[in-house]
């Protein structure tokens, strides 16, 4: 069995940081540990994966694999799952990763694992926790299809150095033109100068409470004082002030931060579902019923206009 | 052209969760329709406004209740449904091939579903589908197009947003911006009394994956509560973020 894989998030070459907590995380399962990396131009990254205690790096580098597609992208991992045999494949949570997982575990009629929490992986048995019900409560699967597979929620598993191999296999390229069955037309980048919601250490949100761009601007200002990641409930985003991107909550983003700040959010279950795992949470709230104080290691009962910028200035002090 | 909706029951999303005898208790628990399937719903019966579509059947696999929330799709607008009896504790797989199956048999050129479900929701099921189906898929789409044979989709994507097209037959999983559900009407209530449903046993297919226990997660400690005059609060609160959440400050 070839230990546990982890398959690669990158687009353009960046990688996305839930890479290295997939890996430092499979270190601990005592198999060997792979990288798994599918694109154009991507080999030069494998020294990357090295670092985080990747023994062996597989690099798939063809054309067909430039941008994310699920039919060329199955069509490769189900040649190399064939020629290589992992135990596991864990996958990130992301908008990419769940579909390759799924259209992937249909293909090899195998039981898979979704927005995972905790992992135990041993050979031929995965033990996976995911908080289902909107976080309400916490379900534990037993797979024991081959290979076992799970996409891993980003920000659960801490990055951890450790020195691997880093070998790079080249495996054969199978996949083709003909295997692509998405035709992409466009592709629209966030651009941001903040960093990315599900990967920011701190991330800071604003509700109805801000009342409005201008409340947003309050909020803007602390974040961008503890670099962090700019979010939103449904509220103010449905009210135009903020970006789809930047919502939180059961249907906007999933968020670990080690720190969100919650500004003018009432802290409704819905959103909770998206925050609540977070390490540390502070609010600031008008209302000191409102449920968010529940979830919150630190509550502020008190207007936002006049806490936030005096806060900033305790920070800069 | 004929859609077919992929509708889950799932818990009422403000419902309170308990456990009972290790499982999720059910008594008591509003049942919906599952948010994202009401709005694959609304989706498939505005084609059918725009005459792009002339039938839209929903389909759910489930136990005897999951009929309420057919009849909603049906209130809704929906010409025809199909109840799938099969264990509500069917697996994901399990679920993809009983919905295949009868998919299949119906031979749509379009079929629509959430992207996931909001209760024990996993986002596999239609994209199962499709793969057992050998159609091709997209997925949290906000936006969609007919032309040509072809359907084109905005959709959410890993940092930023994307367009694309794949031939039909497919299958497409929707995320809540795509619109917005018409509540049903009285009129449409009464309609979908008289609306066919047929009902069918779901192919047997065995569980691919196990679940070995449920739990409530641990209760969060009560935190620090503060009220107090704004300059104060916020020394406090600045306190807090340096020396106890230990953030960075970037100066
Ligand atoms: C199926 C479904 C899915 C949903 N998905 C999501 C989701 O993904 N994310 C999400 O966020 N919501 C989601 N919602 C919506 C959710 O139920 C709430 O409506 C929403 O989260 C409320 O946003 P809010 O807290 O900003 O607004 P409100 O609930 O209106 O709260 C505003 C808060 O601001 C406070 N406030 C007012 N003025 C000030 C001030 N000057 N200073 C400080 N505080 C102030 C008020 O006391 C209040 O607590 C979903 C709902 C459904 C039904
Ligand atoms: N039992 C079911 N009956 C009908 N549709 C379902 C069922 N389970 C899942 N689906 C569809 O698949 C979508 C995603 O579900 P899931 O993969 O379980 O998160 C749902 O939004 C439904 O459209």
């Amino acid at each position: 069995m070839a230990g546990t894989w982890v398959f690669v998030e990158q687009k353009d070459g960046n990688i996305r940081k839930v890479t290295f907590e997939m890996l430092a995380e499979a270190k601990k399962f005592g198999d060997e540990v792979s990288a798994v990396v599918f694109g154009k131009g991507v080999e030069a990254l494998a020294p990357e994966f090295a670092k985080y205690g990747a023994d062996k790096v597989y690099v798939a580098d063809a054309d067909v694999f430039g941008e994310y597609n699920t039919g060329a992208y199955v069509a490769q991992m189900v040649a190399m799952i064939a020629e290589y045999k992992p135990n596991a494949i864990m996958f990130a949570h992301t908008f990419n990763g769940r579909d390759f997982a799924s259209r992937l575990a249909q293909k090899l009629e195998a039981g898979l694992a979704t927005d995972v929490i905790k992992a135990e992986i041993s050979a031929g048995k995965g033990l996976f926790t995911r908080a289902i019900y909107a976080g309400k409560v916490l379900a534990k699967v037993e797979i024991t299809t081959d290979p076992i597979l799970a996409t891993i929620r980003a920000g659960v598993f801490e990055v951890v150095e450790s020195a691997g191999a880093g070998a790079v296999v080249k495996p054969a390229v199978v996949a083709t033109a003909a295997d692509v069955y998405q035709t992409i037309k466009d592709f629209k980048p966030t651009v941001s100068a903040r960093p990315e919601l599900t990967e920011a250490p701190v991330v800071v949100s604003g509700g109805r409470g801000c009342k409005g761009p201008e409340g947003i601007k309050v909020v803007e200002q602390l974040a961008d004082l503890l670099g962090a990641a700019l979010g939103g409930s449904r509220a103010s985003i449905d009210s135009g002030w903020l970006g789809h991107e930047l919502q939180v909550g059961q249907t906007g983003k999933v968020v670990n931060p080690n720190l969100y700040i919650a500004c003018g959010i009432s802290g409704a279950i819905q959103h909770l579902a998206g925050m609540s795992s977070s390490k540390f949470i502070a609010c600031i709230n008008t209302d000191p019923e409102a449920p968010i104080f529940n979830v919150s290691d630190f509550g502020v009962v008190g207007d936002l206009f006049k806490v936030i910028p005096l806060t900033v200035d305790e920070l800069k002090k | 052209m004929k859609v077919l909706v992929c509708v889950k029951q799932t818990f009422d999303t403000e419902a309170k969760i308990e456990l009972k005898d290790g499982k999720i208790a059910e008594a008591g628990i509003n049942l919906i329709i599952n948010p994202y399937d009401e709005v694959a719903v609304e989706g498939a019966i505005q084609l059918k406004e725009k005459n792009v579509v002339n039938e839209v059947v929903v389909i759910s696999a489930g136990a005897d209740k999951a009929m309420d929330a057919i009849r909603t799709a049906l209130a809704m607008g929906a010409d025809r449904g199909i109840l799938i009896k099969q264990d509500t504790a069917a697996d994901e797989y399990a679920r993809a091939v009983a919905l295949a199956a009868v998919i299949k048999e119906e031979n749509p050129e379009l079929v629509l579903a959430g992207h996931v479900a909001a209760d024990d929701g996993s986002s596999q099921v239609p994209t199962r589908i499709a793969e057992i189906l050998g159609y091709p898929h997209i997925n949290v789409i906000t936006s969609l197009e007919i032309a040509d044979g072809k359907v084109t989709c905005s959709s959410e994507a890993d940092g930023g947003t994307q367009v694309t097209e794949v031939s039909l037959p497919a299958v497409i999983s929707s995320q809540v911006s795509w619109n917005e559900p018409r509540y049903p009407s009285m009129k449409g209530i009464m309609q979908a009394k008289k609306k066919p449903v047929s009902t069918v046993d779901a192919v047997a297919a065995d569980n691919k994956i196990k679940i070995v226990e449920y739990a409530l997660p641990a209760a969060k400690q009560a935190g620090i509560k503060i009220e107090e005059d704004p300059d104060v609060a916020a020394a406090k609160l600045a306190d807090w973020i340096m020396n106890t959440a230990k953030a960075e400050i970037k100066k």
